[in-house]
């Protein structure tokens, strides 16, 4: 971590990993989405519908990994004044506010044909909503604030102050009657999904976490880049107004 | 301890001078309830039914008008500064102001719920513990308000932009409180475990939202 906080050295990492990280993205995701369509069997009760979940559960998981991943920044900003954790906590905010959009959408696509509604009040869906409101506050209270550094402290306060959501998000369908399906993959005991579907979910949520990475560091970069460019701006101005002067 | 009473005091006596500051607030409460029933027809039987909804959403949106005015006057005038470098420690400043924006903005709005439910057909029976609910939630609201306004301090539109960001920490607050009073109109159950996670949440928001409000002051005046 340390030897990452340069910059430059962090840019040459990323230059290096992008062609692979693409490569095994776009494997795994054909890999992982024929997996999904042709090869696990349609569920007893739901059906063809069941397929949904391979897109629906691994975007969920992905939208709690990314705010956590913008907590723990938001630790190193505070704490260590890490110098790429603001670069790294702004670059994820989007797409986890996207990852979460997507669950929120495949989910309501799900429920119409298993619950009969788009849309319920439960505690899970609620949680979850109340999730893309917090990467939306975020991402507001970035673009409000000029100053890359008070923007990035500022963020990082209220991403700790949100996070407290996360919990909430996990443990909401054991400690309220919802009609959300209870924990089946991560809970004491045990998965209690069969193989034969446990299998293409785990391929598509690799899949996912490695397009989330790759689309961080490729968003990383271009933070990092714009602060050069806003950098070099306002040398230039300020050279412009001392040569006036 | 003297400087923090003389603080309080302070805060309390230019909100009450202000007179509009309050007031506007209360005037909002009753606006936002007054044209629910005009928006949702006049069905008293459906109006009961959202009554303690639509009581707790109007005070929290009330709340937040008046949040700007938390930190953003001694931020203007340089007030901020010289408590920043005072004797009080920051945390302890900003649960002060915190503390006076539920005073003059919080407890006022409680108090005057119980009449505002008269409009949407609340039974009056239901007012002690109306009233007891808002009071206990209220400190979380003034609390969490207070990390939004030292959050957007000196920002164009900051007034929306807090709105945006503490809404969403808002929600615990919203469920636990309505809760309480829709279980003190019709049940079932008893409305003790609802009030008693509004206490929970309005306590750990006293205790935490202001070192979270003061670091976000050190970012805001760097």
């Amino acid at each position: 971590m340390i030897s990452l906080a340069n910059p430059t050295r962090f840019l040459s990492l990323v230059e290096r990993l992008v062609p692979w990280l693409t490569g095994a993205t776009l494997i795994l995701l054909a890999a992982g989405l024929y997996l999904a369509f042709f090869v696990a069997p349609p569920d007893y009760q739901q059906g063809e519908t069941v397929r949904i979940m391979f897109v629906h559960v691994p975007a969920a998981w992905l939208a709690m990994f990314g705010y956590a991943l913008i907590a723990l920044s938001a630790l190193g900003t505070l704490i260590w004044r890490h110098p790429l954790a603001d670069v790294a906590a702004k670059a994820a905010a989007p797409i986890g506010a996207t990852f979460t959009f997507i669950a929120l959408v495949t989910g309501s696509l799900w429920g119409k044909p298993m619950w009969g509604a788009y849309w319920v009040w439960d505690a899970r869906l609620t949680s979850m909503l109340v999730l893309f409101l917090l990467y939306l506050g975020l991402i507001a209270l970035w673009q409000a604030i000029e100053e890359p550094g008070r923007a990035g402290r500022a963020a990082a306060i209220l991403a700790l102050v949100g996070a407290v959501n996360l919990p909430i998000i996990k443990f909401s369908v054991d400690w309220w009657n919802t009609l959300h399906q209870p924990a089946s993959v991560l809970r004491a005991g045990g998965p209690t999904i069969d193989p034969s579907l446990l299998t293409p979910l785990f391929v598509m949520a690799v899949a996912f976490a490695l397009l989330f990475v790759l689309l961080h560091l490729m968003a990383m970069r271009a933070e990092i880049l714009r602060r050069r460019v806003r950098a070099l701006q306002q040398t230039q101005v300020a050279h412009a107004a001392l040569a006036e002067a | 301890m003297k400087a923090a009473l003389a603080l309080l005091r302070r805060d309390i006596m230019l909100a009450w001078r202000e007179g509009g500051a309050i007031g506007v607030a209360l005037g909002f409460y009753l606006v936002v309830v007054a044209i629910m029933p005009l928006g949702l027809g006049p069905d008293l039987n459906l109006l009961s039914r959202i009554a303690p909804g639509v009581l707790w959403v109007a005070l929290l949106l009330a709340a937040l008008l008046a949040a700007d005015r938390i930190f953003h006057n001694d931020y203007e005038d340089g007030a901020l500064d010289v408590l920043m470098t005072g004797p009080l420690p920051l945390p302890l400043v900003a649960a002060t102001k915190s503390l006076a924006h539920w005073l003059t903005t919080g407890v006022p709005l409680a108090l005057l719920a119980p009449v505002l439910g008269l409009l949407l057909n609340l039974p009056l029976a239901a007012s002690p513990w109306l009233v007891l609910a808002m009071l206990a939630g209220t400190p979380a609201v003034s609390f969490i308000a207070a990390i939004g306004a030292s959050l957007t301090l000196g920002l164009r539109r900051s007034g929306l932009l807090l709105a945006l960001l503490v809404l969403p920490l808002y929600v615990p607050v919203l469920i636990f409180g309505v809760a309480t009073v829709s279980a003190a109109t019709t049940g079932p159950g008893s409305p003790w475990p609802p009030f008693l996670m509004l206490c929970a949440l309005s306590l750990a928001s006293i205790v935490l939202a202001p070192f979270a409000a003061a670091l976000a002051l050190r970012t805001a005046l760097r």
